[in-house]
């Protein structure tokens, strides 16, 4: 009998289940009062990456900065650390030029996906599309990096002869197909929140599609594709395997495509994966690049944050 | 007098709609271009990797012959990897979402929280690749082991699952949750027995596609210290370790041209694998779509 709990609280008196309802309220409220604090703690941690990112990068590039000069660092055109020439911009125009060029191909073909998928495709061809642009924004970038360097290179090469086998051009051009479908989906995200209203009043006035797509759903979404177009540069200055694999690894400052040059990231890698000691300058180095790096993708996150939100239009 | 002239409006429209369908035609070919672009990929991934996969390559480790060379170690070290990434990051990331969907109370702290997960997500991967070498590898000491690299990977995806996570909690609607109040629940009972039973198919789906990025990063694990060269498989977390990615990017370091296909037969184990979780993930958000 006194296994039935219904049974063992009739035996009992009033007084004595709110006594015993109180017991058991008690150890719910210690429950009750500790899992918020377990979960904003759990919550602090990822402000602590944050926190353990801005220390790493600056205690370890402060140690840089004893050993060389800031200012040559942050203007000198030379990256050559095993000849203890460290000049940042030497590295930065492998990553603005590879960053060129990927935008040159992500943009114009991201945007014109995302007319086609917002504007004039059926549910049919959406359902379709869609899921692809999503398959090719889940390869791992290592798998881009290979087949830029034994797919892409060469038949670039077979078209532009004097193209060098580590190249900016083919890099760029894979880094930008890598960053397609992320500039495809946020486009398509700002276009389609563009009321129909809008598309429907264009057309009764006689605009053709296109003529509506150009005049009000694109001027109406603009913030959202502009801040696409930031979050995409971010992307490609962050991007590491494919350049680390293509570009090659010879530090230059130029804007020829068809040579050989290193990226900040690829600069990462490379000391990565030989053994500079810990505790060398070219150690420390890598901080140095990697703060840089960090500054530049960090400015490009901020930008489109704040045009997506300074500019919105509210409908 | 100028009337309506019907030949000029025709014309003119013709060439408005010539135009129209032009673009549209442009625009189509816009977006081939990305299929054309994976289906080349495909296609040569797979012819040149296909022939490649036996079971001297699928239980071999790695080798300076390219006839030899295997992807055990990598495959095994991923799933090592993936051992440490998933419980850090699946219980981090629910509970930031659950404290900030519903406990935080709108104002800067959670304003502020919002934010910073935000940018951690654009932080480039490499990035936390140095912070994983200087926190886990020098200052907590613990080496160039899978402990380092798994956790270097749980704080990078940490941002995909929390805002995964944050959506599905809070498409849990408001009048389940009242009526669990009105039945005298308290918070967390309501969060353990309403919200998170019926968060939890967008929590896995969200989940196994931050794992499917993670399986497939390479560089933070280059930074963090994992082996390209490796013969004997990892038995615990304080091992000396390889990943599937390591293995594939050392083999298209190398100079033979022999070890082209040794990579491709890697990038295709490598991608059936991402293929298999995504096939999971997209099976499990079908299944339990629109359940309210």
């Amino acid at each position: 009998m006194e296994s039935n709990p219904n049974e063992g609280n009739k035996q009992q008196s009033v007084s004595q289940r709110i006594q015993s309802n109180r017991q058991n309220r008690s150890g719910l409220m210690i429950i009750e009062s500790l899992v918020p604090k377990l979960l904003l703690l759990a919550s602090i941690i990822s402000v602590l990456v944050t926190v353990g990112i801005l220390y790493t990068l600056l205690s370890e590039a402060i140690t840089f900065f004893t050993q060389v000069n800031f200012f040559s660092f942050i203007t000198g055109l030379d990256w050559s650390p095993w000849q203890g020439r460290y000049g940042i911009l030497g590295l930065v125009s492998g990553t603005m030029l590879i960053t060129v060029i990927a935008m040159v191909v992500a943009i114009p073909v991201g945007v014109a996906s995302a007319i086609f998928l917002s504007e004039y495709a059926t549910d049919k061809w959406r359902r379709i599309l869609k899921p692809i642009l999503e398959v090719l924004a889940g390869i791992p970038t290592v798998v881009y990096g290979f087949f830029a360097l034994t797919f892409v290179t060469p038949i670039l090469r077979a078209i532009i002869p004097g193209l060098s086998f580590f190249n900016a051009l083919s890099a760029g051009i894979v880094v930008g197909v890598m960053i397609i479908p992320m500039i495809a989906s946020l486009t398509e995200d700002a276009m389609s929140s563009v009321p129909n209203e809008m598309r429907e009043g264009a057309m009764a006035l006689g605009a053709t599609r296109f003529e509506t797509t150009v005049r009000v759903v694109l001027p109406a979404s603009l913030s959202g594709i502009v801040a696409s177009f930031a979050l995409g540069i971010s992307r490609a200055i962050g991007e590491t395997m494919i350049v680390a694999i293509a570009a090659g690894a010879t530090p230059k400052f130029t804007l020829d495509p068809t040579q050989s040059i290193q990226t900040m990231t690829g600069y990462i890698v490379q000391v990565a994966k030989g053994d500079a000691g810990f505790g060398t300058t070219i150690y420390y180095s890598i901080y140095a690049v990697g703060a840089t790096l960090f500054v530049f993708t960090l400015i490009m996150n901020l930008l489109a944050q704040f045009i997506s939100r300074r500019y919105r239009e509210e409908y | 007098m100028n009337y309506i002239d019907e030949q000029t409006v025709q014309k003119n429209m013709g060439n408005r709609i010539k135009k129209n369908k032009m673009w549209r035609w442009l625009f189509f070919s816009a977006t081939m271009i990305a299929l054309l672009f994976l289906a080349a990929l495909a296609y040569r991934i797979l012819t040149q990797g296909i022939g490649g996969i036996d079971w001297q390559f699928i239980s071999g480790f790695t080798s300076a012959s390219p006839e030899r060379a295997g992807i055990k170690a990598g495959v095994v070290g991923s799933l090592w990897l993936m051992a440490v990434t998933a419980p850090v990051t699946i219980i981090l990331g629910v509970a930031t979402a659950i404290y900030l969907e519903e406990y935080a109370k709108k104002g800067r702290l959670t304003n502020f929280i919002q934010t910073n997960i935000q940018n951690l997500a654009g932080v480039p991967s490499i990035v936390f690749g140095l912070l994983g070498l200087t926190i886990f590898v020098y200052v907590f000491n613990i080496g160039e082991v899978i402990l380092a690299g798994g956790l270097s990977l749980a704080l990078l995806v940490l941002p995909v699952i929390t805002v995964a996570a944050q959506e599905s909690v809070r498409a849990v609607p408001t009048d389940v949750k009242e009526a669990s109040y009105a039945m005298g629940a308290t918070k967390w009972q309501t969060v353990r027995r309403i919200i998170l039973p019926a968060a939890i198919p967008g929590i896995i789906t969200g989940s196994i596609l931050a794992l499917s990025r993670a399986i497939g990063e390479t560089a933070p694990l280059l930074v963090v210290g994992a082996s390209t060269a490796i013969f004997t498989l990892p038995n615990g977390i304080m091992s000396p370790y390889t990943a599937m990615p390591i293995q594939i990017f050392s083999w298209t370091q190398q100079p033979q041209q022999a070890f082209q296909g040794v990579a491709s037969a890697g990038i295709v184990i490598l991608l059936v694998i991402l293929l298999l979780m995504n096939s999971i993930a997209v099976f499990i958000r079908n299944k339990f779509q629109n359940r309210y």
